[in-house]
């Protein structure tokens, strides 16, 4: 078996196997913990109103705090988008996810993906940059944050290299490609990666408990 | 109890602040293990899903820092909101989450120690007034308040809190009031400021539609509050009453992180007021009384409550609104207000306090943060009553100057006891020229007379 076959096959199976299992059973392990009953009569009975609400709110930050968080968010609305433009928008990655699961859509033209790919991976590095200079961000920083940063760039950069073939030959690039992918998704449900589901239930929580007390969000 | 204080350094100093002193106060003969283990234990006593959400959902970006007046003032990343909780983070991880097996397998995350719970005592209680300004900035919307809130369960159990929020604490269970307003003295005050004030003040009636409660703070500092309330249910012909079993709204229970007392102290009001049929409990001009009563009295009762529960600013807004109390537009200037975080950002009463400045015929210039955005006074949360913490307050306070001297309002009005305790305090510090007012005396001293049925008892009051 060469490479690239082993990390389109077995690699990427057990990556998704434990994908899938890790993320239901982190989740589980959190929502299925008792949650008390609250009597206080409530100024809301809309707490599903209050916790959609929040989920896309918090979206964009409050103008109130723009200043201070100006550099670090920009950063990560490039990172975020530009992740989510590569991988739902190139056309290979589409067809890949086609032989997964019959899905497909359009994709974007493939100098605008390099384009993106390379500002992506360039917002990465100012991430990665900011963590390692502010003290808060160093104060808080552990190695979970190190090893998911490492694990997201990865695959941009050898996404990139395979693209442009640079580095070697195109199968070799392509398998060292698909297996950073397999290690991101192996990674995913054990570290903070894990925010891509935990940010709708974080966010959804605390916008329907405070509905329920009319608090401010 | 035995109480100890270990100076454990030289205080250290930021941006030119000096640093609270590196003092760790303990209460109790504990062992450190021990100590260690009962903190932990009580602090997953009332864990839940909700708050594992937020302690798996943290991502590190370090934004709430930029929300805590004491990261801002002061540029010291200790301050960090969710920083404060480390240890408590840490420990959940290793011994509760999920994949905590794993975890301590692979020694991915070490035990935490005492020492670093002694070490944390600061930020957790010293450094962190619980407003919640955190919540508004974090991507992931972490209600932080509420998991220090938790993290000082284990440490009140565990015998490190700092002496005076302790002291007082352990007297408000012991004597019901946390700064000696005892049924006795608060009597004494009452009758004194009823003949001061020649009004009729109810207490200890049989039977009343509104059981009225009061803070320490307002018993011993402000009691002008005590007639305010009075004049205002006299003049809307209401039948209301204090009673002395359960008058007085501070909770330092929740304060100090002790749900037993917290308990304790929010059952004598409950009793109260089913003792007296109350169908209303009018709290007063106090921040964490609100939260106590409000948003957390039926879940220490274990039911819901037989009554409703309101703010005073609530109160005053309904009932301005619906004419029952009539007030003249007697505050004719400009007049800025400062939202209690308790009342108004965690606790929902935002719109009250603007309704009742209007009628009262002031024009209102907002603070550029307002309403959920304010700035804390930097006094909530016990942190007042931390001795240590002095400098720290106030350089936080110097971020509410600002926001108050930019409005250019002539008055400043407030609805929380504590937060005027704390304006008080700092304008003292820094010999400045503008003092909070409460809004409660403010609606008191522009009451539109003649009072509509002033002169009703309980038997023929309307209901409120």
């Amino acid at each position: 078996m060469d490479l690239l076959t082993f990390a389109r096959g077995p690699a990427l199976q057990w990556a998704l196997v434990i994908f899938v299992v890790g993320t239901i059973w982190r989740l589980i392990g959190i929502l299925l913990l008792p949650r008390k009953p609250d009597f206080n009569e409530p100024r809301s009975t809309h707490p599903w109103r209050g916790a959609l609400g929040l989920i896309v709110r918090r979206t964009v930050p409050k103008r109130e705090f723009a200043g201070p968080t100006a550099f670090g968010n920009t950063i990560g609305y490039v990172f975020h988008f530009g992740l989510a433009i590569v991988v739902f928008g190139f056309v290979p990655h589409i067809l890949f996810i086609r032989s997964l699961t019959g899905l497909h859509w359009p994709g974007l033209p493939s100098g605008v993906i390099y384009v993106v790919g390379a500002l992506t991976l360039a917002a990465l590095v100012a991430a990665l940059v900011r963590r390692l200079s502010h003290p808060v961000l160093r104060l808080l920083s552990n190695a979970d944050d190190y090893l998911s940063w490492l694990v997201t760039a990865a695959p941009v950069l050898t996404g990139l290299m395979a693209a442009a073939h640079w580095g070697g030959p195109y199968p070799r690039l392509l398998a060292i490609h698909v297996l950073s992918v397999c290690v991101l998704l192996a990674w995913l449900p054990f570290g903070k990666l894990m925010h891509v589901f935990l940010v709708f239930v974080a966010r959804g929580t605390t916008g329907a408990l405070f509905a329920r007390k009319g608090a401010s969000t | 109890m035995n109480t100890t204080t270990v100076k454990a350094g030289e205080g250290s100093v930021a941006r030119g602040v000096p640093m609270p002193d590196v003092r760790q106060d303990k209460q109790g003969d504990l062992a450190p293990q021990e100590r260690l283990d009962i903190a932990m234990r009580n602090f997953v006593r009332d864990f839940g899903a909700v708050a594992a959400t937020y302690l798996e959902s943290c991502i590190h970006c370090g934004n709430c820092a930029e929300a805590c007046q004491y990261y801002v003032q002061t540029g010291d990343p200790r301050y960090t909101p969710i920083w404060k909780i480390e240890p408590f983070k840490q420990a959940y991880k290793r011994e509760m989450s999920p994949f905590a097996p794993i975890i301590r397998a692979l020694g991915l995350k070490r035990r935490v120690t005492v020492e670093e719970l002694e070490e944390w005592q600061e930020l957790i209680f010293d450094s962190c007034t619980m407003c919640g300004r955190c919540t508004m900035i974090c991507p992931m919307a972490i209600d932080i308040a509420s998991l220090v809130g938790l993290a000082r369960h284990g440490m009140h159990k565990a015998g490190l809190v700092p002496h005076e929020l302790f002291a007082a604490a352990e007297r408000g269970e012991r004597e019901g009031s946390p700064l000696g307003a005892t049924p006795k003295v608060f009597k004494e005050r009452v009758d004194w400021i009823s003949d001061e004030e020649e009004v009729e003040v109810h207490m200890d009636l049989p039977q009343a539609d509104v059981l009225v409660t009061i803070s320490s703070i307002e018993i011993q500092k402000y009691p002008q509050s005590i007639a305010a309330l009075a004049k205002v249910l006299n003049h809307m012909g209401l039948s209301w009453t204090f009673r002395s079993q359960g008058y007085e709204a501070t909770n330092f229970g929740l304060l100090s992180g002790n749900a037993d007392w917290q308990r304790h102290m929010s059952m004598k009001l409950i009793d109260a007021a089913i003792a007296c049929k109350a169908s209303l409990v009018l709290l007063p001009e106090c921040g964490h009384a609100y939260t106590a009563m409000r948003w957390q009295g039926a879940t220490m009762y274990g039911k819901p409550l037989p009554f409703k529960v309101r703010h005073i600013s609530e109160f005053l807004a309904e009932h301005i609104a619906d004419g029952s109390i009539r007030v003249r537009k007697g505050l004719n200037k400009s007049v800025t207000f400062h939202d209690p975080c308790q009342v108004v950002r965690r606790g929902g009463a935002i719109e009250g306090p603007r309704i009742v400045l209007e009628a009262l015929g002031a024009e209102i210039r907002e603070m550029r943060e307002n309403r959920g955005m304010n700035w804390c006074c930097g006094g909530g949360g016990g942190v007042i009553s931390i001795h240590r913490a002095d400098a720290l307050r106030y350089k936080a306070f110097q971020i509410k100057m600002r926001q108050v001297e930019d409005t250019g309002a002539e008055m400043l009005v407030t609805s929380c006891s504590n937060c005027r305790l704390s304006f008080d305090d700092s304008q003292a510090h820094f010999h400045w020229d503008k003092t909070a007012h409460s809004l409660l005396e403010a609606v008191a001293e522009n009451l539109d007379t003649p009072p509509a049925r002033a002169a009703a008892g309980p038997d023929g009051a309307r209901a409120p």
